[in-house]
Protein backbone atom coordinates (compact mmCIF):
# COMPACT_ATOMS: atom_id res chain seq x y z
CA UNK A 1 0.00 0.00 0.00
CA UNK A 2 1.59 3.23 -1.27
CA UNK A 3 0.39 6.38 -1.70
CA UNK A 4 2.18 8.00 -4.77
CA UNK A 5 3.25 11.05 -3.57
CA UNK A 6 3.29 13.12 -7.10
CA UNK A 7 5.39 16.20 -7.17
CA UNK A 8 2.83 18.36 -8.92
CA UNK A 9 0.66 18.11 -5.85
CA UNK A 10 -1.40 21.45 -5.76
CA UNK A 11 -2.47 22.97 -2.04
CA UNK A 12 -4.70 26.33 -2.71
CA UNK A 13 -2.94 26.91 -5.86
CA UNK A 14 0.50 26.96 -4.84
CA UNK A 15 2.13 23.57 -6.06
CA UNK A 16 3.53 21.59 -3.37
CA UNK A 17 7.31 20.76 -3.69
CA UNK A 18 8.04 19.54 -0.08
CA UNK A 19 6.02 16.50 2.21
CA UNK A 20 4.95 18.88 4.97
CA UNK A 21 7.22 17.46 7.97
CA UNK A 22 3.72 17.32 10.66
CA UNK A 23 2.33 15.22 7.83
CA UNK A 24 -0.94 13.61 9.49
CA UNK A 25 -2.91 10.78 7.71
CA UNK A 26 -6.37 11.25 9.28
CA UNK A 27 -7.73 7.77 10.68
CA UNK A 28 -10.74 8.18 8.19
CA UNK A 29 -8.54 8.22 5.37
CA UNK A 30 -7.35 4.67 6.20
CA UNK A 31 -10.10 3.07 6.80
CA UNK A 32 -10.33 2.34 2.65
CA UNK A 33 -6.45 0.43 3.94
CA UNK A 34 -7.23 -1.54 6.85
CA UNK A 35 -7.48 -4.73 4.99
CA UNK A 36 -4.48 -3.87 2.86
CA UNK A 37 -2.20 -3.61 6.00
CA UNK A 38 -0.72 -6.91 6.65
CA UNK A 39 -0.39 -6.58 10.05
CA UNK A 40 0.52 -4.60 13.34
CA UNK A 41 4.04 -4.73 11.94
CA UNK A 42 3.15 -3.55 8.16
CA UNK A 43 1.42 -0.76 10.14
CA UNK A 44 4.11 0.28 12.48
CA UNK A 45 6.56 0.61 9.23
CA UNK A 46 3.83 2.17 7.22
CA UNK A 47 3.94 5.17 9.63
CA UNK A 48 7.76 5.07 10.33
CA UNK A 49 8.40 5.58 6.67
CA UNK A 50 5.43 8.33 6.32
CA UNK A 51 7.19 10.38 8.54
CA UNK A 52 10.38 9.78 7.53
CA UNK A 53 11.22 8.34 11.28
CA UNK A 54 14.84 6.88 11.85
CA UNK A 55 13.79 3.06 12.18
CA UNK A 56 17.20 2.69 14.39
CA UNK A 57 15.87 5.93 16.61
CA UNK A 58 11.74 5.72 17.14
CA UNK A 59 10.68 8.87 18.93
CA UNK A 60 8.44 6.36 20.92
CA UNK A 61 5.57 9.06 22.34
CA UNK A 62 4.69 9.95 18.52
CA UNK A 63 4.61 6.43 17.33
CA UNK A 64 3.00 5.08 19.87
CA UNK A 65 0.08 7.66 19.68
CA UNK A 66 -0.67 7.29 16.00
CA UNK A 67 -0.41 3.82 16.15
CA UNK A 68 -3.00 3.83 18.95
CA UNK A 69 -5.44 6.08 16.84
CA UNK A 70 -5.45 3.80 13.81
CA UNK A 71 -5.59 0.64 16.40
CA UNK A 72 -8.91 2.46 17.94
CA UNK A 73 -10.73 3.04 14.64
CA UNK A 74 -9.85 -0.09 13.60
CA UNK A 75 -11.33 -2.05 17.27
CA UNK A 76 -14.55 0.35 15.77
CA UNK A 77 -14.62 -1.56 12.26
CA UNK A 78 -13.19 -5.48 12.81
CA UNK A 79 -13.11 -6.99 16.54
CA UNK A 80 -11.02 -9.67 15.16
CA UNK A 81 -8.30 -8.09 13.18
CA UNK A 82 -7.40 -5.30 16.13
CA UNK A 83 -6.91 -8.30 18.12
CA UNK A 84 -2.81 -8.73 16.94
CA UNK A 85 -2.81 -5.03 17.11
CA UNK A 86 -3.79 -5.25 20.33
CA UNK A 87 -0.88 -6.87 21.60
CA UNK A 88 1.18 -4.63 19.69
CA UNK A 89 -0.14 -1.59 21.29
CA UNK A 90 0.30 -3.06 24.37
CA UNK A 91 4.34 -3.76 23.43
CA UNK A 92 4.20 -0.10 22.49
CA UNK A 93 3.28 1.37 25.66
CA UNK A 94 5.54 -1.29 27.30
CA UNK A 95 8.52 0.15 25.69
CA UNK A 96 7.44 3.55 26.00
CA UNK A 97 7.37 3.40 30.08
CA UNK A 98 10.36 1.68 30.29
CA UNK A 99 12.04 4.46 28.32
CA UNK A 100 10.42 7.27 30.42
CA UNK A 101 11.78 5.50 33.91
CA UNK A 102 15.12 6.57 35.00
CA UNK A 103 17.86 3.86 34.94
CA UNK A 104 19.07 2.72 37.94
CA UNK A 105 22.97 3.09 37.42
CA UNK A 106 24.13 -0.34 38.19
CA UNK A 107 22.45 -1.52 35.09
CA UNK A 108 23.53 1.19 32.86
CA UNK A 109 24.44 -0.96 30.35
CA UNK A 110 21.02 -2.39 30.04
CA UNK A 111 19.47 -2.40 26.16
CA UNK A 112 17.90 -0.41 24.69
CA UNK A 113 13.86 -0.96 25.05
CA UNK A 114 13.35 -0.49 21.69
CA UNK A 115 15.90 -2.98 20.49
CA UNK A 116 13.45 -5.83 20.17
CA UNK A 117 11.08 -3.43 18.37
CA UNK A 118 13.46 -2.33 15.73
CA UNK A 119 15.07 -6.00 14.95
CA UNK A 120 11.52 -7.24 14.07
CA UNK A 121 10.75 -4.28 11.80
CA UNK A 122 13.73 -4.61 10.30
CA UNK A 123 13.08 -8.37 9.75
CA UNK A 124 10.21 -7.84 8.78
CA UNK A 125 10.87 -5.21 6.34
CA UNK A 126 13.64 -7.54 4.66
CA UNK A 127 10.89 -9.84 4.30
CA UNK A 128 8.62 -7.74 2.89
CA UNK A 129 11.30 -6.83 -0.01
CA UNK A 130 11.95 -10.48 -0.46
CA UNK A 131 8.63 -10.91 -1.17
CA UNK A 132 8.12 -7.88 -3.65
CA UNK A 133 11.63 -9.40 -5.63
CA UNK A 134 9.68 -12.97 -5.65
CA UNK A 135 6.67 -11.43 -6.94
CA UNK A 136 8.60 -9.80 -9.63
CA UNK A 137 10.07 -12.71 -11.02
CA UNK A 138 8.96 -14.62 -14.00
CA UNK A 139 6.77 -17.33 -13.44
CA UNK A 140 5.55 -20.35 -15.20
CA UNK A 141 2.14 -20.07 -15.78
CA UNK A 142 2.86 -16.06 -15.73
CA UNK A 143 5.88 -14.72 -17.84
CA UNK A 144 7.55 -18.06 -18.65
CA UNK A 145 6.15 -20.04 -21.21
CA UNK A 146 7.38 -23.41 -21.43
CA UNK A 147 7.77 -25.40 -24.55
CA UNK A 148 5.74 -28.83 -25.16
CA UNK A 149 5.30 -29.81 -28.51
CA UNK A 150 2.88 -32.28 -29.08
CA UNK A 151 4.02 -36.07 -29.63
CA UNK A 152 1.78 -39.01 -29.93
CA UNK A 153 3.71 -41.90 -27.65
CA UNK A 154 4.04 -44.72 -29.70
CA UNK A 155 3.61 -48.92 -27.36
CA UNK A 156 7.36 -49.63 -27.43
CA UNK A 157 5.58 -53.42 -26.90
CA UNK A 158 4.60 -56.00 -29.92
CA UNK A 159 1.37 -56.79 -30.71
CA UNK A 160 1.25 -60.22 -29.92
CA UNK A 161 1.08 -63.15 -32.84
CA UNK A 162 -2.30 -64.97 -33.11
CA UNK A 163 -2.78 -68.46 -35.02
CA UNK A 164 -5.66 -69.58 -36.63
CA UNK A 165 -6.20 -72.18 -33.77
CA UNK A 166 -6.61 -69.55 -31.55
CA UNK A 167 -9.01 -68.16 -33.37
CA UNK A 168 -11.39 -71.28 -33.72
CA UNK A 169 -10.65 -71.64 -30.05
CA UNK A 170 -11.46 -68.13 -28.85
CA UNK A 171 -15.20 -68.73 -31.61
CA UNK A 172 -16.02 -71.96 -29.42
CA UNK A 173 -16.04 -69.71 -26.63
CA UNK A 174 -18.34 -67.29 -27.22
CA UNK A 175 -20.42 -69.76 -28.50
CA UNK A 176 -20.21 -71.75 -25.34
CA UNK A 177 -21.07 -69.02 -23.47
CA UNK A 178 -23.70 -67.83 -25.69
CA UNK A 179 -25.40 -71.08 -24.82
CA UNK A 180 -25.20 -70.50 -21.00
CA UNK A 181 -27.22 -66.80 -21.57
CA UNK A 182 -29.63 -68.44 -23.42
CA UNK A 183 -32.72 -67.05 -22.71
CA UNK A 184 -35.77 -69.63 -20.91
CA UNK A 185 -38.95 -69.25 -22.19
CA UNK A 186 -41.74 -69.23 -19.91
CA UNK A 187 -45.11 -71.03 -21.00
CA UNK A 188 -47.59 -70.30 -19.00
CA UNK A 189 -48.46 -73.47 -17.52
CA UNK A 190 -51.97 -73.84 -16.24
CA UNK A 191 -51.90 -74.92 -13.14
CA UNK A 192 -54.20 -73.98 -10.24
CA UNK A 193 -52.82 -73.72 -7.14
CA UNK A 194 -56.49 -74.12 -5.92
CA UNK A 195 -56.76 -77.44 -7.95
CA UNK A 196 -53.89 -79.27 -5.96
CA UNK A 197 -55.42 -78.29 -2.87
CA UNK A 198 -57.93 -79.99 -3.33
CA UNK A 199 -55.75 -83.05 -4.72
CA UNK A 200 -53.77 -82.89 -2.20
CA UNK A 201 -56.73 -82.98 0.31
CA UNK A 202 -58.83 -86.10 -1.39
CA UNK A 203 -55.05 -87.83 -1.12
CA UNK A 204 -55.29 -87.44 2.62
CA UNK A 205 -59.00 -88.38 2.78
CA UNK A 206 -57.93 -91.77 1.75
CA UNK A 207 -54.92 -91.97 3.55
CA UNK A 208 -55.05 -90.17 6.72
CA UNK A 209 -50.75 -89.42 6.80
CA UNK A 210 -48.44 -88.83 4.02
CA UNK A 211 -44.94 -88.98 4.52
CA UNK A 212 -43.94 -85.39 3.25
CA UNK A 213 -41.98 -87.07 0.17
CA UNK A 214 -44.49 -89.23 -0.67
CA UNK A 215 -46.82 -86.12 -1.96
CA UNK A 216 -44.28 -85.32 -4.50
CA UNK A 217 -43.95 -87.83 -7.77
CA UNK A 218 -40.30 -86.20 -8.87
CA UNK A 219 -39.93 -88.72 -11.36
CA UNK A 220 -42.84 -88.24 -13.42
CA UNK A 221 -44.13 -84.65 -12.49
CA UNK A 222 -42.31 -81.61 -13.99
CA UNK A 223 -41.10 -78.97 -11.91
CA UNK A 224 -44.36 -76.32 -12.19
CA UNK A 225 -46.53 -79.35 -10.87
CA UNK A 226 -44.29 -79.88 -8.01
CA UNK A 227 -44.16 -76.42 -7.30
CA UNK A 228 -47.76 -75.46 -7.22
CA UNK A 229 -48.18 -78.58 -5.47
CA UNK A 230 -45.87 -77.30 -2.56
CA UNK A 231 -47.44 -73.95 -3.29
CA UNK A 232 -50.53 -76.03 -2.18
CA UNK A 233 -49.69 -77.94 0.55
CA UNK A 234 -48.43 -74.28 2.53
CA UNK A 235 -51.73 -72.93 1.70
CA UNK A 236 -53.80 -75.48 3.15
CA UNK A 237 -51.51 -75.62 6.14
CA UNK A 238 -52.25 -72.04 6.34
CA UNK A 239 -55.63 -71.86 6.39
CA UNK A 240 -55.89 -74.80 9.03
CA UNK A 241 -57.06 -77.73 6.89
CA UNK A 242 -54.08 -79.88 7.30
CA UNK A 243 -50.92 -80.39 9.87
CA UNK A 244 -47.44 -80.40 8.92
CA UNK A 245 -45.58 -81.91 12.16
CA UNK A 246 -41.91 -83.15 12.81
CA UNK A 247 -40.87 -85.40 15.63
CA UNK A 248 -37.12 -84.00 15.64
CA UNK A 249 -34.75 -82.07 13.73
CA UNK A 250 -34.14 -83.65 10.17
CA UNK A 251 -36.80 -86.06 10.93
CA UNK A 252 -39.45 -87.37 8.73
CA UNK A 253 -41.79 -84.61 7.87
CA UNK A 254 -45.61 -85.81 7.78
CA UNK A 255 -48.94 -84.34 6.63
CA UNK A 256 -51.96 -85.18 8.11
CA UNK A 257 -55.36 -83.86 7.46
CA UNK A 258 -56.46 -81.55 10.39
CA UNK A 259 -59.68 -83.28 11.04
CA UNK A 260 -58.49 -86.88 11.25
CA UNK A 261 -56.70 -86.11 14.41
CA UNK B 1 15.72 -48.87 -33.42
CA UNK B 2 19.10 -47.79 -34.74
CA UNK B 3 22.21 -46.94 -32.36
CA UNK B 4 22.83 -42.75 -32.86
CA UNK B 5 26.37 -43.11 -34.39
CA UNK B 6 27.10 -39.26 -34.31
CA UNK B 7 27.24 -36.53 -32.34
CA UNK B 8 23.99 -34.68 -34.67
CA UNK B 9 21.70 -37.38 -34.39
CA UNK B 10 22.55 -37.52 -30.73
CA UNK B 11 21.79 -33.89 -30.10
CA UNK B 12 19.04 -34.43 -32.40
CA UNK B 13 17.09 -37.20 -29.90
CA UNK B 14 18.07 -34.93 -27.02
CA UNK B 15 16.10 -32.33 -28.51
CA UNK B 16 13.43 -33.55 -29.54
CA UNK B 17 12.54 -35.45 -26.47
CA UNK B 18 12.97 -32.00 -24.27
CA UNK B 19 10.50 -30.31 -26.83
CA UNK B 20 7.92 -32.97 -26.43
CA UNK B 21 8.50 -33.52 -22.39
CA UNK B 22 6.11 -30.80 -20.42
CA UNK B 23 7.99 -31.21 -17.46
CA UNK B 24 11.60 -30.85 -16.99
CA UNK B 25 14.02 -33.65 -17.89
CA UNK B 26 16.64 -34.65 -15.66
CA UNK B 27 19.97 -36.06 -16.77
CA UNK B 28 18.82 -40.01 -15.86
CA UNK B 29 16.12 -39.11 -17.55
CA UNK B 30 18.05 -38.45 -20.41
CA UNK B 31 20.54 -40.89 -20.04
CA UNK B 32 17.29 -43.74 -20.73
CA UNK B 33 17.34 -42.52 -24.24
CA UNK B 34 20.62 -43.66 -24.63
CA UNK B 35 19.98 -47.33 -23.11
CA UNK B 36 22.72 -46.93 -20.89
CA UNK B 37 25.60 -46.52 -23.15
CA UNK B 38 26.39 -42.97 -22.73
CA UNK B 39 28.20 -40.83 -20.26
CA UNK B 40 26.81 -38.41 -18.14
CA UNK B 41 29.98 -35.90 -18.75
CA UNK B 42 29.01 -36.76 -22.62
CA UNK B 43 25.60 -35.75 -22.07
CA UNK B 44 26.27 -32.87 -20.23
CA UNK B 45 28.45 -31.40 -23.21
CA UNK B 46 25.50 -32.42 -25.97
CA UNK B 47 23.13 -30.58 -23.82
CA UNK B 48 25.59 -27.54 -23.65
CA UNK B 49 26.15 -27.98 -27.43
CA UNK B 50 22.02 -27.75 -28.01
CA UNK B 51 21.72 -24.92 -25.77
CA UNK B 52 24.49 -23.19 -27.88
CA UNK B 53 22.50 -24.16 -31.16
CA UNK B 54 19.27 -22.25 -29.86
CA UNK B 55 20.99 -19.59 -28.99
CA UNK B 56 19.59 -17.71 -32.28
CA UNK B 57 15.78 -19.35 -31.98
CA UNK B 58 12.98 -18.56 -30.30
CA UNK B 59 13.57 -21.00 -28.04
CA UNK B 60 16.20 -21.75 -25.14
CA UNK B 61 17.17 -24.64 -23.46
CA UNK B 62 17.52 -23.97 -19.62
CA UNK B 63 18.50 -25.73 -16.68
CA UNK B 64 16.11 -26.20 -13.61
CA UNK B 65 15.95 -27.65 -10.17
CA UNK B 66 14.54 -30.74 -11.77
CA UNK B 67 16.51 -31.16 -15.03
CA UNK B 68 16.47 -29.15 -18.48
CA UNK B 69 13.66 -28.00 -20.59
CA UNK B 70 13.20 -25.80 -23.22
CA UNK B 71 10.93 -22.60 -22.97
CA UNK B 72 10.08 -19.49 -25.04
CA UNK B 73 12.37 -16.74 -24.71
CA UNK B 74 11.64 -13.88 -22.09
CA UNK B 75 11.05 -11.94 -25.03
CA UNK B 76 7.68 -13.40 -26.49
CA UNK B 77 6.30 -13.70 -23.07
CA UNK B 78 4.45 -10.89 -23.50
CA UNK B 79 2.75 -11.71 -26.95
CA UNK B 80 2.29 -15.24 -25.66
CA UNK B 81 0.10 -14.21 -22.83
CA UNK B 82 -2.10 -12.24 -25.06
CA UNK B 83 -3.02 -15.82 -26.48
CA UNK B 84 -3.96 -16.49 -23.00
CA UNK B 85 -5.19 -14.05 -21.03
CA UNK B 86 -6.93 -15.93 -17.88
CA UNK B 87 -3.11 -16.61 -16.67
CA UNK B 88 -2.83 -17.47 -13.05
CA UNK B 89 -3.50 -14.50 -11.01
CA UNK B 90 -1.19 -13.01 -8.76
CA UNK B 91 -1.11 -13.92 -5.31
CA UNK B 92 -2.04 -11.89 -2.41
CA UNK B 93 0.51 -9.93 -0.14
CA UNK B 94 -0.02 -12.27 2.47
CA UNK B 95 0.80 -15.11 0.26
CA UNK B 96 3.54 -13.65 -1.20
CA UNK B 97 5.41 -12.87 2.23
CA UNK B 98 4.36 -16.37 3.53
CA UNK B 99 6.25 -17.84 0.77
CA UNK B 100 9.04 -15.76 1.06
CA UNK B 101 9.58 -16.31 4.74
CA UNK B 102 9.42 -20.42 3.80
CA UNK B 103 11.82 -19.51 0.76
CA UNK B 104 14.66 -17.54 2.91
CA UNK B 105 14.04 -19.26 5.91
CA UNK B 106 13.36 -22.72 6.01
CA UNK B 107 12.25 -24.98 7.53
CA UNK B 108 9.83 -23.07 9.43
CA UNK B 109 6.66 -23.39 11.08
CA UNK B 110 3.98 -21.45 10.95
CA UNK B 111 4.64 -19.88 14.25
CA UNK B 112 7.63 -19.15 12.95
CA UNK B 113 6.16 -17.37 10.07
CA UNK B 114 4.08 -15.49 12.52
CA UNK B 115 7.11 -14.33 14.98
CA UNK B 116 8.43 -12.72 11.35
CA UNK B 117 4.59 -11.53 9.99
CA UNK B 118 3.51 -10.03 13.83
CA UNK B 119 -0.25 -11.60 12.28
CA UNK B 120 -1.47 -15.22 12.78
CA UNK B 121 -1.11 -17.51 9.55
CA UNK B 122 -4.00 -17.86 7.77
CA UNK B 123 -4.64 -21.23 6.94
CA UNK B 124 -5.79 -20.65 3.31
CA UNK B 125 -2.29 -19.14 2.27
CA UNK B 126 -0.56 -22.47 3.27
CA UNK B 127 -3.34 -24.47 1.34
CA UNK B 128 -2.58 -22.19 -1.51
CA UNK B 129 1.39 -22.64 -1.84
CA UNK B 130 0.88 -26.38 -0.87
CA UNK B 131 -1.91 -26.52 -3.72
CA UNK B 132 0.33 -24.60 -6.37
CA UNK B 133 3.03 -27.87 -4.86
CA UNK B 134 5.54 -24.82 -4.11
CA UNK B 135 5.51 -25.44 -0.46
CA UNK B 136 5.20 -29.27 1.66
CA UNK B 137 5.69 -30.61 4.82
CA UNK B 138 9.32 -31.87 5.30
CA UNK B 139 8.92 -32.48 9.31
CA UNK B 140 8.16 -32.01 12.55
CA UNK B 141 9.94 -29.49 14.96
CA UNK B 142 10.72 -31.24 18.04
CA UNK B 143 8.48 -29.42 20.85
CA UNK B 144 5.46 -29.60 22.34
CA UNK B 145 2.96 -29.96 19.63
CA UNK B 146 5.22 -30.85 17.05
CA UNK B 147 4.62 -28.56 14.69
CA UNK B 148 4.70 -29.13 11.28
CA UNK B 149 8.27 -27.72 9.25
CA UNK B 150 7.69 -26.25 6.12
CA UNK B 151 9.98 -25.77 3.41
CA UNK B 152 9.86 -24.96 -0.72
CA UNK B 153 9.71 -28.05 -3.16
CA UNK B 154 11.63 -28.82 -6.58
CA UNK B 155 8.46 -27.46 -8.61
CA UNK B 156 8.54 -24.04 -6.70
CA UNK B 157 12.06 -23.60 -8.32
CA UNK B 158 11.50 -24.85 -11.70
CA UNK B 159 8.71 -22.63 -11.77
CA UNK B 160 10.79 -19.39 -10.79
CA UNK B 161 13.50 -20.98 -13.21
CA UNK B 162 15.94 -21.54 -11.05
CA UNK B 163 18.30 -24.52 -10.33
CA UNK B 164 18.60 -24.10 -6.20
CA UNK B 165 17.72 -21.99 -3.44
CA UNK B 166 21.34 -19.95 -3.61
CA UNK B 167 19.74 -18.97 -7.31
CA UNK B 168 17.00 -16.76 -5.22
CA UNK B 169 17.61 -13.27 -5.10
CA UNK B 170 19.79 -12.06 -2.16
CA UNK B 171 18.25 -11.02 1.25
CA UNK B 172 18.98 -7.84 1.76
CA UNK B 173 19.54 -7.54 5.64
CA UNK B 174 19.56 -4.20 6.60
CA UNK B 175 23.37 -3.09 6.38
CA UNK B 176 24.03 -3.06 10.12
CA UNK B 177 24.75 -6.21 11.79
CA UNK B 178 24.57 -4.58 15.15
CA UNK B 179 22.06 -2.09 15.72
CA UNK B 180 23.69 0.61 17.06
CA UNK B 181 21.30 2.39 19.56
CA UNK B 182 22.44 5.84 20.76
Amino acid sequence: MVLAINSLIKINGETLSALPQDLYIPPDALEVYLEAFEGPLDLLLYLIRKHNLDILDIPMADLTVQYMTYVEKMKAINLELAADYLLMSAMLIEIKSRMLLPKPAAVEEEDDPRAELVRRLMEYEAIKRAAQRLDAMPKVGQEIEVAAAHFQPVSQMKPPEVHLEDLVEAWRNVLKRAKLHQHHKLGRAELSVREHMSLLLRRLSKTPVLRFDELFDVAKEGIPTLVVHFLAMLELAKEGLIRITQQDAFGPIYVQASHSS
Amino acid sequence: MREPDNIAQMKAILEAALLTSPQPLALDDLLKLFAGRMERATLRMLLDELKADWMEKTLELVQVASGYRFQAKEAYGEYLSLLNPERQPKYSRAVMETLAIIAYRQPVTRGDIEQIRGVAVNPNVIRQLQERDWIDIVGQREVPGRPSLYATTKHFLDDLNLRSLAELPPFEAFAQSEIPLE
